[in-house]
This record gives C-alpha cells, sequence and structure tokens, in this order.
C-alpha cells in the first residue's frame, strides 16, 4: 500500500477507480444477464446461485485445462443450462418466479460448495489483464488501469444490448413480451419461449460474472466468494430503469462502493473498515428506498414484469 | 351488380361456419353456428355478455380451436391453429381488451404487427424507413394516429383506432371487432363506425361487429346475426328486422325487474362533499385536479367521462384506497380520512369497478366476502375478538336471498360466481344495512339486461330511501337513466355540470372529449 501512499489523499479517488473497474464486473454480467431476463417480463432471483455456480466451474475447468478461458466458456455453458431450468420451470402453469428463483439460488451456492470443496486449496490458471496505465510512471496508476478482458467485453456488451433492444426485431419482440402478453400474443409472438430463450442466456451472463469472481478477482475459490453480488444486481437493474448503459453505470457506481473500506484504508483511515466495506449493502437499501414508492409504479418498468402470475 | 354485392344472401360469403360448437369443461359456449359472412359490408354479431359472440370470433381469430364443427374462408375450409393461421387467411381482429404494448409507442407495435416486405424476423430496424412506410399508410387510411406517442399515454379512443390501423395493415378481408365502441364517446363511435361502413363499400372488406347496442346496428349493420345462449336465434337483412324482433332474439323469455320510480326527495342535505380534491395516478401523473362536487341524501349523482380521466381515482380516495395530495372529502359535515371507524360511523359503502379484483378476496368464500363489512360487529363477534360463525352464514344465506346471488351456495369461492353474480354479491354486502353514502363505479359493466335492470332497481332504491349516491359510470345511458344531477370529468377536472332536465346526449359525449 505504500505506493498509494505516495499520492497522499489522491490515492482514494484513484483507488475507487481502480475498484470500480476491478469489481464492477461480475455486477455488470450479472445484472446485464437480469435486465435481459426481466425486459421479457420474467424476474430471476436465481442469479446469485448461477454466479457462484459459475465462479466453481470456471475455476474446476481452469485448473484441469489450464486454460482461463475455456472456464469462462464453461461457466456460460453452466449458467445457461440454469437459466433455462428456471425458465422452463416458470413456463409451467401456476409456479411463482420468485419461488423458483430463490430455490435455485440456494440449490446453486449449495451445489458449488458440494462440488467445490477439493478447490479451495490448489491454484487455477487466471486469466491475465490488459494494462492500460502504462505511460505512467507510477505504480499505482498502473494498477488502477491494469483492467481485464472480461470487463472490456461487459462494455461492449452492454451497448450492444441497449443496440438490439432499441434497433432490432428480437429486442421489440423481446420488449413486447415483457411489456403486454396479450400484445406479443396477438402478433403471433411465442411468448414462453422467448422468456425461455431470455432467461437461459441471462443466466449464461450470470456464469460469466462467477468465473470473473473465481480467476481474476479475488482470483481464487472459496465460499465466501460472492457475498450477494449476484442478489445486489436485481437491486442493481431496478436502479439502472432496465437501461443496459446505466446497467454499466450502475456496476461501476456499486463496484467503487466496495473498494471504499480498501481505498481509505490505503491512506491510513483504518477506524470503521468493516463499515465501509459494507457501502453496496447500504447502497442496495438506500437504492430500494429512493425507488420505491406508496403511490406510483416505477417508471421504465416492463408492463408484464410480474412477481406472482406465472407464463 | 352493387346491389348484390351488399345483399349476403344472394352472394357467394367470404366467410362462412358450418355447426361450430365449443365447449369449455363442462360448459357448452357454443352450439351448432352457422354463420355466412358477405365479402362486403358490416356483418353484426348481436347478443347478451356471454351469449357467445366472443367465443365464436376467437373460433375465428385462430385464438380458439372449435370442438366440432368447420370453418370456411374465401371458399377454402381452414384449420385456424392460431392467430397467425387466421391472418394468413386474411382475418384480423380487434380485441376488446386492446392488444397494444403500453410502453412501446405506436411504431414500435406497427413495426412488430406488420412486418415489412422482407419479412424479416431478426434482422435490424431501419426506423426512418420503417416510419415513413407506416406514415404513408396511415395517409391512405381514413384514420390518424401520432406514431411517436407512447401508447399508454393515449386514450381509449385513440387506442382503438391504433388497433384498427394495425390489423388494416395486414390487409385483411375480415375485420372483426369485439365491442369496439365500449370505450369511446358517443362521437368518436360513430366516427370510428362510419368510416369503417364506407370503406366496406369502397373496397372488398367484410366487418364483423360485436356489439350489444341495438343504436350501432340499425345505424351501421348490413346484415345481423343474433346468438343467445350460445346458439343462433335469429339472422337477417337490417331492413327485415326491428328493435323489438332483435330484443326478442336477443333476451328470449326472460323477466326484467322494473326499477322503482323516482319518488321525490328532498335533496338540500348534502351527505358527501369533495372539495379541491387533487390526486395522482399510479404513475404519478395528476389525476384529479382541484375537483368539487357534493351529493345531498336521496339523490343520485352521475359522473360522466371517457375512462381514464379520474373516475378511478376518485373512487379510489373516496373509498381510502388512495390518499390526496390536496383536498379535502367530507362526510356528515365531519373531515373524513377514509378509516376503516370512519367508514362504520358515516355508513359510506363503496362498490369499486371490477369488484372480484378491487373489493372482494376471490378465493375466500361468498359468505366470507359478505361479511367484510360486518365481521367484527355487534352479533357477528365475541368482544371484537372471535367471529361467530352461525350468524354470519344465516345472513350470508339472507343476502344471497334478497339479492339474488346464484348459485345460492354460501361456501363456494367468490371466484367461481360469474360476473354478474359476483357484481349482485358485492352489492349485496354494500347495501346489506342501511346506507348513508354509496360510491359505485361501472356496476354494470359487462352484464346481461336483466341482471343490469336488478342493479339499477337497487341503486334506485336505496337513493329513494335517502342514500346519497355518487354513480361513476362510463355508460351514458345508465347514468342518463339514473343519475337527478351529472359532472362530466375530463382530464381530472369537472369540466360540465347539469341537471337531470338540462342533460342532452350529444353536448355530454362532446364536454367527455374536452370541447
Amino acid at each position: 500500500m505504500e505506493h498509494a501512499a505516495d499520492l497522499g489523499w489522491w490515492g482514494v479517488p484513484l483507488a475507487l477507480l481502480a475498484g470500480a473497474i476491478r469489481s464492477s464486473t461480475p455486477f455488470l454480467f450479472v445484472s446485464l444477464g437480469e435486465c435481459l431476463t426481466e425486459k421479457s417480463g420474467r424476474i430471476n432471483l436465481g442469479l446469485e446461485g448461477t454466479l457462484v455456480m459459475g465462479a466453481m466451474t470456471a475455476y474446476a475447468i481452469s485448473f484441469v485445462t489450464g486454460s482461463p478461458w475455456l472456464g469462462v466458456i464453461g461457466a456460460a455453458g453452466v449458467g445457461l443450462i440454469m437459466g433455462a431450468v428456471h425458465g422452463f420451470i416458470c413456463g409451467l402453469p401456476r409456479v411463482n418466479h420468485i419461488a423458483v428463483g430463490i430455490a435455485l439460488m440456494i440449490l446453486g451456492v449449495g451445489l458449488a460448495f458440494f462440488l467445490g470443496k477439493p478447490l479451495i486449496q490448489p491454484s487455477a490458471a487466471q486469466l491475465p489483464g490488459i494494462s492500460l496505465g502504462a505511460w505512467s510512471d507510477s505504480r499505482a496508476v498502473q494498477a488502477a488501469l491494469n483492467v481485464n478482458a472480461l470487463f472490456v467485453i461487459g462494455v461492449i456488451l452492454a451497448f450492444v444490448m441497449a443496440w438490439v433492444f432499441r434497433s432490432t426485431r428480437i429486442g421489440l419482440a423481446i420488449r413486447t413480451v415483457g411489456d403486454s402478453r396479450d400484445a406479443a400474443r396477438a402478433v403471433g409472438l411465442d411468448v414462453k419461449r422467448i422468456r425461455l430463450l431470455t432467461t437461459a442466456a441471462g443466466g449464461a451472463l450470470a456464469g460469466i460474472g462467477g468465473s470473473f469472481l473465481s480467476l481474476y478477482y479475488p482470483g481464487s475459490w472459496n465460499e465466501g466468494l460472492s457475498s450477494g453480488q449476484g442478489l445486489m444486481a436485481v437491486a442493481l437493474v431496478i436502479f439502472a430503469r432496465w437501461d443496459p448503459i446505466k446497467c454499466l453505470y450502475a456496476s461501476l457506481l456499486f463496484g467503487g462502493a466496495g473498494a471504499l473500506g480498501p481505498a481509505l484504508q490505503s491512506v491510513g483511515v483504518s477506524t470503521g473498515y468493516y463499515l465501509f466495506n459494507a457501502a453496496p449493502y447500504l447502497l442496495t437499501l438506500m437504492v430500494m428506498v429512493a425507488s420505491s414508492s406508496r403511490d406510483r409504479a416505477l417508471a421504465g418498468a416492463p408492463g408484464d414484469l410480474s412477481i406472482n402470475a406465472s407464463s | 351488380m352493387m346491389r348484390s354485392k351488399h345483399n349476403g344472401g344472394l352472394e357467394r360469403p367470404i366467410l362462412e361456419t358450418l355447426g361450430v360448437g365449443k365447449v369449455f369443461g363442462a360448459s357448452r359456449a357454443l352450439d351448432d353456428v352457422t354463420l355466412k359472412v358477405a365479402p362486403r359490408g358490416i356483418h353484426a354479431l348481436l347478443g347478451e355478455n356471454g351469449a357467445g359472440k366472443s367465443t365464436l370470433v376467437k373460433c375465428l381469430a385462430g385464438f380458439h380451436r372449435p370442438t366440432t364443427g368447420q370453418i370456411t374462408i374465401g371458399g377454402r375450409e381452414q384449420v385456424l391453429r392460431s392467430p397467425k393461421d387466421a391472418h394468413a387467411a386474411g382475418v384480423g381482429m380487434v380485441y376488446q381488451h386492446f392488444t397494444l404494448a403500453p410502453n412501446l409507442s405506436v411504431l414500435e407495435n406497427l413495426v412488430l404487427a406488420a412486418p415489412d416486405s422482407h419479412g424479416k424476423r431478426a434482422g435490424r430496424i431501419d426506423w426512418a424507413a420503417e416510419r415513413q412506410r407506416f406514415a404513408e399508410r396511415i395517409d391512405d387510411l381514413p384514420f390518424d394516429a401520432d406514431l411517436e406517442a407512447t401508447v399508454a399515454s393515449l386514450s381509449s379512443g385513440q387506442k382503438q383506432k391504433v388497433e384498427i390501423i394495425k390489423q388494416l395493415c395486414l390487409g385483411p378481408r375480415i375485420l372483426i371487432l369485439d365491442e369496439p365502441t365500449s370505450v369511446l364517446t358517443p362521437d368518436e363511435a360513430d366516427e370510428v363506425l362510419g368510416t369503417l361502413h364506407q370503406m366496406t363499400r369502397d373496397q372488398d372488406l367484410a366487418v364483423i361487429l360485436i356489439t350489444h347496442k341495438m343504436r350501432e346496428v340499425f345505424a351501421y349493420a348490413d346484415r345481423v346475426t343474433v346468438l343467445r345462449g350460445g346458439r343462433v336465434t335469429g339472422d337477417d337483412e337490417i331492413a327485415a328486422l326491428d328493435a323489438d324482433t332483435l330484443s326478442d332474439m336477443m333476451i328470449g323469455e326472460v323477466e326484467i325487474v322494473r326499477s322503482p320510480d323516482r319518488a321525490p326527495t328532498a335533496t338540500d342535505r348534502i351527505l358527501l362533499s369533495v372539495e379541491e380534491l387533487t390526486a395522482d395516478n399510479d404513475r404519478g401523473v395528476r389525476a384529479l385536479d382541484a375537483v368539487n362536487l357534493g351529493v345531498a341524501a336521496g339523490e343520485i349523482v352521475g359522473v360522466a367521462g371517457v375512462s381514464g380521466n379520474g373516475q378511478t381515482e376518485l373512487a379510489q380516495v373516496l373509498a381510502g384506497q388512495r390518499r390526496a395530495v390536496a383536498g379535502r372529502i367530507r362526510v356528515h359535515d365531519e373531515s373524513y380520512g377514509g378509516t376503516r371507524a370512519e367508514i362504520a360511523r358515516h355508513r359510506l359503502h363503496c362498490l369499486p369497478e371490477e369488484p372480484l379484483r378491487n373489493a372482494c378476496v376471490a378465493d375466500m368464500s361468498v359468505a366470507d366476502n359478505l361479511a367484510f363489512r360486518s365481521f367484527d360487529g355487534p352479533g357477528y363477534s365475541v368482544g371484537g375478538v372471535f367471529t361467530r360463525r352461525a350468524p354470519l352464514a344465516r345472513r350470508a344465506a339472507t343476502l344471497m336471498e334478497r339479492f339474488n346471488v346464484k348459485p345460492r351456495e354460501p361456501r363456494l369461492p367468490m371466484a367461481s360466481l360469474s360476473g354478474g353474480n359476483v357484481q349482485r354479491a358485492a352489492l349485496a354486502r354494500e347495501l346489506a344495512d342501511d346506507v348513508d353514502i354509496l360510491v359505485v363505479t361501472n356496476p354494470c359493466f359487462g352484464l346481461d339486461v336483466a341482471a343490469v335492470a336488478q342493479i339499477h332497481a337497487q341503486l334506485m332504491d336505496a337513493r329513494n330511501k335517502g342514500a346519497a349516491v355518487l354513480l361513476i359510470s362510463e355508460d351514458l345511458d345508465e347514468l342518463l337513466a339514473l343519475a337527478d344531477r351529472l359532472v362530466v370529468l375530463f382530464e381530472g377536472r369537472v369540466v360540465h355540470q347539469c341537471t337531470r332536465e338540462e342533460a342532452d346526449r350529444r353536448s355530454i359525449g362532446q364536454k367527455m372529449t374536452g370541447y
């Protein structure tokens, strides 16, 4: 932490920026996945389980094959399957999305802990970083701007998703299904199939988010790895008003909040370290309170996003 | 040539059903329905709610598969598995409940419904080109629409027009309209139906118009088929029919309750007064803007307006279901906040719209639902803590008898009752004991003639006994029949007031649209 101390208090915003970039990636992927699913009118609360399963799978594959990228692909595959399971079950009559999501969350976390027991000790090949700070002499700046490829992919994905929603027939079909299933049926769209596909694809994105946790930052497999990031992403999507690009900004904000404790510690403020570490959770609560209203519905919410009806 | 085209009896029909039947579980919704629709002209399907009109056209639109019988379109027998098949066969349908995605723009809704000539399903959308394409299409049509507007911001009449444009863009040979005028003002209804009437003269277009309004049938239809209880009870050219004959075909041998006469009452004691009441809707947009109105003992004050102009919010504020932003409600000259204690003390009762959703617990029994106002009252509870089931059950049975709720089985879940019986059961609860003030919203929506007459009689009876009745309704005929005074709501403001004697259908219709 010496190099940060060189910069004095300037180290705090720098560390926050670095933390935002570093720890926003899982938020980004999970929230983009949840955004995609919710745009079609379903809520998948199981993404926390998908995230942890993705982390475990990616670590295991990377450890066995030596290729972290294979691990990422494997995590996406596991996420796809878990999303498809959620999508399929919710397609059955009279099934509650929320209950299925919670069941899958607990199943995913439990299964990952069970299967991941032997992975706690060994170390697997990690995803490489891209150094964007080479122009600076300061090691602190270099460290802060060491960006992972997955972050870059996630940023591109956010813009691509926004474009797909806005300017393609697929995007329009997803938005229509999410806004009114009657409208979708009347124009001949298969509501169940579209929701199954978006839930599966959303799960795959959450799986990729998990692979980042175990293969880059913090970069090992253990049971406290996710600490609820998959659930916070659900709040984040509400905060971002179901807009992929705002999901990116919100992820950076949440990532930065997570880095507040370590950043302050690096300049010598260690009182209340654990309190500052709770910043993302406090932020989640504040977002939920600020965006709730007794008298009005949420602006921008997909019209058919229901928490109890099924289809 | 022209004459034979308008004469459905002579020409080969564009659409024909032969012995179509449809069974839902244990009930038979359609029984041996044979229908012939000429390639040009407006063919009305007339019938009471529950007569099977909607079921029949949903079979034609590919939403339901008929259990028996066959459908022939353009001379070819068709099996319609989905709305897509029906589109392909040239059938377009405008549903009673709008099928537009509310948070998307008009253009987005149209683009999805009518793919361009390339027919690409997944590709990129060129919004500028699509805007151009639909603007040109709409220019050719006698209807108008703002392509950029979000559907939720449109009035019901505008939504209806967008639905019709959406179907016409697909170039149908047969256009089905399910109760299109139920949400329109008289002027809007005349505009829409008049335009379609002209279109069926100018081009090969058959319109099937579902309605229960006799006025529209005589003004616009060329031929009419009457359904009752799932069977065809009449089918003829409109010229060969008169109102009494049609009414007999529609209603059959049913006894209609006569409303009690309007008793002279002294209307100088204001029981309910609303002062400068302002409230927002669910989206935070102002729905009521400084509304003032008063209702005296022994009068019915009717609130007219096109749906979505603040009626729902007014009823909700009075029922204590919504907070007012500003303004006051005074009942019996005391301020009123809608708490249970105040409701009991002032005897202010409400029948909201869609009572199954807004005033009942669907899964609880009819008896339990009837007890909501009284279960903690004297005689029905021990010390206000333990309910006494037996007296409550006896009371439920008496009320169901008095208000003719069928089947007379208090233990059935509320949701298993038909719409009319839910409405009567909810009204039974609200009118069970003496009522000082009654707030009613669309009490007869979707009910048949006999049920409507019964409910109107109950409301008139309550008025004659000295209750102050606020009747919020989208049905102008109902208001003109019942109300002593009328106010018109437009965009949350009272824009017009008149007494029963001054009331004029046409001018009220215009006030409803803001003129």
